[in-house]
């Protein structure tokens, strides 16, 4: 086992660890710091400042002016928030363009407007999981009120051109929302290159802690409230600011940015390494995803003819946190709808193990991954009526007739 | 994270009477890798050929597949053929302490396999999980027609699990056999299975009526071949294209010659392995129900 006797946690698409320096910077906040923002004594006024320092903080880290910014509890909201936001700016535009890869943040929103009866279309992704863009083109028209597509997808880590989609929006005036979530922290963003509109985040992606978000609002965009209230955050978003998570996600956003080549160079390295000691150690295994657009710290492999729930639960018995698309984790029973849209193939698509690192992560971790893995597989595939000591027996696998 | 029984975990951990026997009097086989588990149960007898002496399996699937097979295993070496044959899937889930409600399905699985290989040798009711028709079986009632595509599963499973579990909600079906779990294209049918099942249950009496369809359908006879073509038009736009690509699928609409409506299947639809049957059963269902009952629906 690593020195650390605590989790190895390979889990960070979906939530991160608090980093040491935000909650240094929150604890005042949850305690001698109380005051409500909007007071008018100087106690509040004091909380002010700091709101507005973590605002800058945030901002500089995209690319934005602070006053751009808006904090709210979580990446749906800010989902939400743009999409229902665009939607009601023009009500003669009554068409909605997203893709087939969104999170549900976006996609379930997308089935409610369909209800609601908009018009929602889904952009298709190739077996890398690469947006169709000439599909997506087509689906943007003048009666488009707005395109939402995600930065980095959380599945697989592929990246999406939004800077180029945003243009052809643009083109249509239709406005661009992009869920940057798994983007932001772990990519350079500037916002003023850009024609993106409307950008979502969410702190606990990013080492902050959860219950926090904000979107990014481009000046001159008109913004309509989702949270009908007071007059908190420019009268743009009402209820009393979550003054430790704001604080704290922009104590993250720094260190973000202070980090941002160490992603790039050592979390991507033991990232590759990750995946490359898998794939030479367990047969029948591949990458779902892109490799030549992703995010560094995230790795998508299916292991063939074995189940991904099976997976989970013997990484678990070595206290190794990951997670799986395969149906069985999540309750439902269809698979990923990400590695469905991608047509990742049937024996494949159950055995699905995502593995997202952070600058945490340690390259001995890694290698006690590397080293229990195999074992794991075999044992399963063992097991399997399909596979065969990792030779599959490929004429069993037809699903009945 | 599921909250499964210490003896879930220790049979999914350490699973008794793993692999094949070579030359097992009986193999039940049901699940494909498609819906994401399957399993294989190898039986052999003893001398008398009436006791099981030696039990063995191979799971494709989750924690709780691979225990409720290990367990099953367990349970019915050393029973005669009879005692097996009244092995239920409770008994499996009781077996093993409790299984979380959504995983159910997994025991029901374990039954199916065990009657399946039950079958082989004439022993025990039908095997759920057999396909229409097969072997020429006499289905008067019709109940080997499948309801869910998503997962193969017919009328008569969802009738079998319902009963023997006292499954009243849609969701409770799909918990225990998947049905409906996929496409969601079939809740309403398994709906109307579940009423129908429960009425005559509390009645025994088949002679009371269910209103019948044709009252509720749409008018017919009286389109002309204008407002069929229109009307199929706007449902394939309206209705049917949007819920196909919600699933990467798409279709369109080729030609429309008397009663046939030619498509072709797109996206996601092009290839599916099930893409007929939705054709067939959904596609071609919501066109009657919303143009005209005599429709026929074709792949161009």
């Amino acid at each position: 086992m690593p020195d650390d006797p605590e989790v190895v946690y390979v889990d960070n698409n979906a939530t991160t660890r608090v980093a040491p320096e935000v909650l240094d910077a929150m604890l005042p906040f949850l305690t001698r710091f109380y005051g409500n923002p909007s007071s008018i004594h100087t106690f509040g006024g004091h909380v002010r400042r700091h709101v507005e320092h973590a605002r800058e903080q945030l901002a500089a880290l995209v690319g934005a002016a602070p006053n751009e910014i808006i904090f709210t509890s979580c990446g749906t909201e800010s989902d939400n928030a743009a999409i229902l936001s665009a939607l009601e700016s023009d009500v003669r535009r009554r068409k909605v363009v997203t893709t087939r890869v969104e999170h549900p943040a976006v996609l379930s929103l997308g089935k409610v407007l369909q209800q609601r009866g908009y018009h929602v279309d889904y952009a298709p992704v190739n077996h890398k999981g690469q947006l169709c863009l000439d599909a997506l083109c087509r689906m943007v028209d003048d009666e488009t009120a707005v395109v939402s597509v995600m930065w980095a997808n959380n599945e697989t880590g592929n990246l999406y051109p939004v800077l180029e989609i945003a243009e052809i929006a643009r083109q249509h005036g239709a406005l661009f929302h992009t869920d940057a979530v798994q983007a932001v922290g772990k990519l350079p963003i500037d916002l003023r290159k850009s024609a993106i509109d409307f950008l979502s985040l969410s702190g606990h992606k990013l080492h902050a802690p959860k219950g926090i978000g904000a979107l990014y609002v481009r000046k001159g965009i008109k913004f309509n409230q989702f949270l009908i209230g007071g007059h908190q955050e420019y009268g743009l978003r009402a209820g009393t600011e979550n003054v430790p998570g704001i604080v704290g996600l922009g104590k993250a956003a720094e260190l973000a940015a202070e980090h941002m080549a160490e992603e790039q160079t050592r979390v991507r390295a033991l990232r590759d390494r990750l995946e490359q000691g898998i794939l030479s150690t367990c047969p029948d295994a591949r990458v779902n995803g892109n490799p030549a657009s992703r995010l560094p710290n995230t790795t998508n492999i299916s292991f063939e003819f074995v189940e991904g729930e099976s997976i989970l639960l013997l990484l678990d018995r070595w206290n190794i946190a990951a997670s799986s698309g395969s149906a069985c984790t999540s309750g439902s029973l269809e698979p990923s709808h990400v590695l469905r849209a991608m047509g990742v193939p049937q024996t494949a698509i159950h055995g699905s193990v995502r593995f997202s690192l952070s600058r945490f992560n340690t390259a001995e971790e890694i290698e006690f991954i590397i080293e229990k893995m195999p074992p794991i597989i075999r044992r399963l595939r063992e097991l399997s009526p399909y596979g065969r000591h990792g030779r599959p027996s490929r004429e069993s696998t037809a699903p009945e007739k | 994270m599921w909250n499964y029984t210490k003896k879930v975990m220790d049979h999914f951990l350490h699973p008794r009477n793993v692999g094949e026997i070579p030359d097992a009097d009986a193999v039940g086989e049901v699940g494909n890798i498609v819906c994401g588990d399957a399993m294989k149960l190898f039986l052999k007898l003893d001398e008398s050929g009436t006791r099981i002496a030696d039990a063995r399996f191979q799971t494709f699937g989750c924690a709780s597949a691979i225990a409720s097979a290990s367990a099953l295993t367990e349970m019915i070496k050393g029973k005669t053929l009879e005692e097996a044959a009244r092995i239920t899937n409770q008994d499996i889930a009781d077996f093993l302490g409790e299984l979380p409600e959504e995983k159910m399905h997994c025991s029901v699985m374990g039954m199916e396999a065990l009657q399946a290989a039950l079958h082989e040798m004439n022993v025990g009711p039908k095997p759920a999980e057999s396909e229409p028709g097969a072997g020429g079986a006499y289905d008067p009632d019709g109940l080997d027609r499948t309801v869910c595509y998503c997962f193969s599963v017919t009328e008569r499973t969802i009738r079998d699990v319902a009963r023997a579990n006292d499954l009243h909600e849609v969701d409770e079906v799909t918990h225990y056999c998947k049905a409906g779990g996929g496409c969601g294209g079939c809740r309403d049918d398994i709906a109307e299975i579940l009423a129908d099942l429960w009425k005559q249950d509390e009645t025994q009496d088949k002679a009371a009526e269910a209103p019948t369809e044709a009252a509720t359908g749409p008018e017919t006879g009286t389109l002309t071949n204008l407002e069929k073509m229109m009307r199929i038009q706007s449902a394939i736009n309206d209705e049917i294209r949007p819920a196909l690509q919600a699933d990467g699928g798409d279709l369109e609409l080729v030609d429309i010659v008397g009663d046939r409506v030619l498509v072709r299947l797109k996206g996601s639809c092009a290839g599916c392995p099930s893409a007929h049957i939705t054709l067939k059963r959904w596609v071609e269902a919501r066109l009657r129900e919303l143009v005209l009952p005599e429709l026929n629906v074709e792949e161009a």
